[in-house]
């Protein structure tokens, strides 16, 4: 009855060993509920690193874009250079990132396929191919005097439309900034789908930060002000809105209280705080100490979009995520007829 | 636009005109003898590879749960209880079943398979449009066409569909793969390998809404004969997910099948969450802006 299956006899000890489904584990139920011996109702998301540390190149290449528009429009020309690389930089590892984690990276082009408002992953897409270009125009006019010789056409050229490019980027910018929130989100994993209204808040809080960071690390004392500032409020909003967050998920807030991810999100506060405040202190006498609090700042951006995204990943192996929640609405519905 | 608003036919939602009636399977678990002959014959039909023999020790699930190889699942549950009320001093009842112990215990098995969920999320987020809606209502996967992006895999409030892993000597391996509803068996007029090679008629093909008057029947009938725990799952239209294109019939609650109690499509809540992010993204660019304007340091 089961013969073909024990074809596959040898895979057993390969799939334990990746962790998928791997048998029950001894549950401590702190609610009491009914599971199928302890398994996951739900499946994790097949992602590796590359996905959360996408959501952090993409809230700093967009945050970035939006401070080198501004840096471009008030003559700051350090920060603008800085924000410009960083911007373009960003979006290409991010870009790489993504479609490295692909199951078929060679099909990447079937993203273009379609256009589908209710896929955040398709509208994402669709923004970041828009931004992409945008941001690596603005980029390349800073590179202009380093190109050779036979092609400085290019370094016109793409002066001539780097502030127009950048201003569009910062635009967009806000968009690749933030629909990474709404990608997680629009998920039946607990902790992400229990955030949603938050969590696009807490996406642009530490994209301001991570940007703001760079901004500190990259450009000179004075230029380095806006980005001292976009740094310090992205700290403070990103504090409250987080706070409010675990607040509003319910159960599967206990996630991001325990174990690795409970880690990674303190982690993440003492960077972001200390950071935020390190530049608004010192980082207008010493360049150092900017620079120091700007990689604070950015670590501080990962540590959070790791934090948020092992937290969904715990929230979707253990059922009592699952079933606790939907089984308590279900009775109250039931309750009131 | 968003497949929660759509009406009721997801078919004609998807835009098949003068097609098929909606296609559906009502498992009754009343009925299951646990042979899994369902997940033999999904196997073999779909060319769905092997993927390792665990002993799970979990009664007779050595096949753990649905997954991108395990198209069908037979769960198994013991629990000490009777399988239905018996009457008391019912004449009809024979001594054996009056005897201490004889009816303390009863054997639970369930076949569970891919909902085709009116409101499918995992068609909703899937970016490629790899996942598809078919003439005859259920929810099928284009594997030359899926990327393999892996968002469908956590956005089914079932945990049913899973990208398959594997080297490229592995069928389909890196997209994300489950039950297909025998898209091509339906498509000349055949039954699912499923429902054929049930011995039992616990696996029950047909159009969706006889299956379901049917259903209705049936559950009746079993709380007539003192199953009192006989209840439907996923027949319900105004469930969160619209309804299951491939429903049940079970004698406990979801959760202890391993099925959720109250799945909810999570588009259902994405207008909400764009809105937020629209207002976050440009309270994040007038940040930004604020920044820039301030005085020159």
């Amino acid at each position: 009855m089961t013969g073909p299956r024990v074809e596959g006899a040898g895979d057993a000890g390969t799939r334990r060993g990746r962790g998928r489904e791997g048998g029950e584990r001894p549950m401590v139920p702190r609610a009491t509920f009914t599971s199928y011996y302890g398994r996951p109702v739900l499946k994790e998301a097949p992602w590796a690193a590359d996905i959360p540390a996408y959501f952090f190149l993409g809230g700093l290449a967009g945050a970035c874009s939006m401070l080198a528009a501004g840096a471009d429009l008030t003559g700051r020309t350090s920060l603008r250079r800085t924000t410009r690389l960083g911007a373009a930089a960003a979006v290409a590892c991010g870009f790489g990132a993504l479609v490295h984690d692909l199951g078929r990276p060679g099909r990447f082009i079937n993203m273009l396929r379609v256009v589908k408002p209710t896929s955040p992953m398709s509208v994402g897409t669709w923004i970041l191919s828009a931004y992409a270009p945008l941001a690596g125009v603005a980029a390349v006019a800073e590179l202009a005097p380093l190109l050779p010789r036979g092609v400085t056409w290019v370094g016109g050229v793409t002066r001539a439309l780097s502030r127009p490019a950048g201003l569009a980027a910062a635009g967009l910018g806000a968009g690749v900034a933030t629909y990474t929130a709404v990608l997680v989100a629009n998920t039946a994993t607990p902790a992400w789908h229990e955030a949603r209204r938050e969590l696009p808040f807490v996406f642009a809080a530490s994209a301001a930060t991570a940007a703001g960071g760079l901004g500190m690390i990259g450009s000179s004392a004075a230029d380095a002000a806006p980005a001292r500032r976009l740094a310090a409020g992205g700290a403070l909003v990103e504090l409250l809105v987080e706070r409010r967050m675990e607040q509003s998920m319910g159960l599967a807030a206990e996630t991001l209280r325990a174990g690795r991810p409970a880690t990674l999100l303190r982690a993440a506060r003492a960077l972001t705080v200390g950071g935020a405040l390190g530049g608004l202190l010192l980082g207008r006498r010493s360049r150092v100490a900017g620079a120091a609090s700007g990689a604070a700042l950015m670590g501080g951006s990962l540590c959070m979009r790791f934090g948020i995204f092992e937290a969904g990943q715990a929230s979707a192996r253990d059922p009592r995520y699952t079933i606790v929640p939907q089984r308590q609405r279900l009775d109250e519905r039931r309750a009131s007829g | 636009m968003s497949q929660v608003d759509a009406p009721l036919d997801p078919a004609a939602a998807a835009g098949w005109r003068n097609g098929p009636k909606r296609k559906g399977f009502f498992t009754d678990t009343s009925l299951c003898i646990g042979c899994k002959a369902c997940e033999v014959a999904c196997k073999e039909w779909n060319s769905v590879p092997a993927d390792g023999l665990r002993m799970l020790g979990s009664s007779y699930d050595n096949t753990g749960a649905l997954g991108a190889s395990t198209w069908r699942h037979v769960a198994f549950i013991e629990q000490r209880k009777p399988m239905r009320e018996l009457p008391v001093r019912n004449t009809a009842t024979t001594t054996a079943e009056r005897a201490p112990g004889a009816h303390d215990f009863r054997w639970l098995m369930s076949s569970d398979v891919c909902k085709h969920c009116t409101h499918a999320a995992c068609l909703d987020v899937c970016p490629t449009g790899a996942l598809m809606r078919s003439e005859f209502g259920t929810v099928v996967i284009q594997a030359d066409v899926c990327n393999g992006c892996g968002y469908c895999v956590p956005a089914c409030p079932f945990g049913v569909i899973e990208r398959r892993e594997g080297d490229r000597t592995v069928l389909n391996a890196g997209v994300a793969q489950k039950c297909t509803f025998c898209y091509d068996r339906l498509g000349a007029g055949m039954v699912p390998a499923c429902a054929k090679a049930c011995p039992t008629e616990s696996i029950q093909f047909g159009d969706l809404d006889d299956l379901r008057v049917h259903a209705a029947q049936r559950v009746s009938a079993l709380h007539d004969d003192g199953v009192a725990d006989a209840r439907l799952y996923g027949e319900d239209e105004s469930d969160g997910i619209g309804g299951a294109g491939a429903f049940f019939l079970l004698l406990d609650e979801p959760e202890v099948y391993g099925l959720p109690p109250d799945p909810v499509v999570t588009t259902r809540d994405l207008p909400a969450m764009w809105r937020g992010a629209a207002i976050a993204g440009a309270a994040l660019l007038a940040g930004a802006a604020a920044a820039c304007a301030g005085r020159r340091s």
